[in-house]
């Protein structure tokens, strides 16, 4: 079993925010990104309703 | 490859496919990563900030592959005016931004214990890089700034591929100019110098930040062109 080091010892606090900052970055990047997508893909879908029924856009 | 994927329906297709498949292998390689990252011994010089380089490190290498991407889409759509290469080198510049930024902060927090300073205006590379950031804000901030959706991106475009030059300047920065930032100890002639307890995790977890740029890129891209469809949509509807 490898044993992991945890402890960033006097550097706690220069090691802990880089991968805090590298977390709250692909954090941001992940939620940007789907949203986008979720986002137009709906809009899409909801024209071509419209689009194949006319009654419903108006 | 790149001929095939040109035509949007097949690039949906392979895009639908492709993304999550690149977001399962960049958690599987990361993960590897970080659990060697963190077995391996503090460096007998740089104590337990060596763990900085794991998140540091990569970070710089696939901002410059975002540029690179963003460089080629560019490149195909002004020279062979392909709507998706344009969808694609917008959805390339917001991601680009974000690893420059996290490698110029990852770096500034492992400067400051190293260096005694978190940033040195002097240094070629600390500057090169906070360029290649400006240039991904003023590419993203060019095509927000013109009405005109083709103009913007020409213009952009344009900015894009004169931006190229600066990729090779982060590269060789440490080797044409006297730098406080380390020399390059991974791809240099010779082989690396970095030991393989380091090296082995520093090349996992940069090939998991590729491929989640890779399904990121993807994801963007495929909302760019709904977008685009929506655009479309929504005019035909009110000129209909």
């Amino acid at each position: 079993m490898i044993a992991l080091s945890l402890s960033a010892g006097k550097y706690a606090a220069f090691v802990w925010p880089a991968y805090a900052v590298t977390l709250l970055g692909f954090a941001w990047m992940i939620v940007d990104t789907l949203a986008r997508a979720r986002r137009w893909r709906r809009k899409v879908d909801q024209l071509e309703a419209d689009q194949q029924n006319p009654r419903r856009a108006k | 490859m790149i001929a095939a994927l040109a035509n949007p329906l097949r690039f949906m297709a392979f895009s639908r496919l492709a993304a999550p498949i690149l977001a399962v292998l960049a958690v599987g390689l990361a993960g590897a990563g970080l659990w060697l990252g963190f077995a391996a011994p503090p460096d007998y010089q740089q104590g337990e900030t060596v763990r900085i380089m794991f998140v540091h490190v990569p970070a710089a290498w696939v901002s410059m592959l975002a540029y690179a991407c963003l460089g080629v889409a560019s490149f195909f759509s002004l020279v062979f005016r392909h709507a998706l290469a344009d969808a694609a080198a917008k959805a390339a510049a917001p991601l680009g931004a974000a690893f420059t930024l996290l490698a110029l902060i990852t770096g500034s927090l492992w400067g400051r214990p190293m260096w005694g300073a978190w940033w040195v205006w002097g240094d070629a590379r600390l500057v090169s890089v906070l360029v290649l950031f400006l240039l991904f804000v003023g590419y993203m901030a060019l095509r927000a700034s013109i009405d005109d959706e083709g103009k913007a991106a020409r213009a952009a475009e344009i900015l894009a591929l004169i931006g190229l030059i600066n990729l090779p300047i982060i590269k060789f920065s440490v080797d044409w100019w006297n730098t406080l930032h380390q020399g390059e100890s991974i791809l240099r002639a010779g082989g690396p110098t970095l030991a393989n307890v380091y090296l082995v995790p520093l090349l996992l977890m940069g090939a998991g930040y590729a491929a989640a740029f890779g399904a990121l890129w993807l994801a963007r891209t495929r909302a760019e062109v709904w977008r685009r469809r929506a655009v479309s949509l929504a005019l035909q509807a009110a000129l209909a």
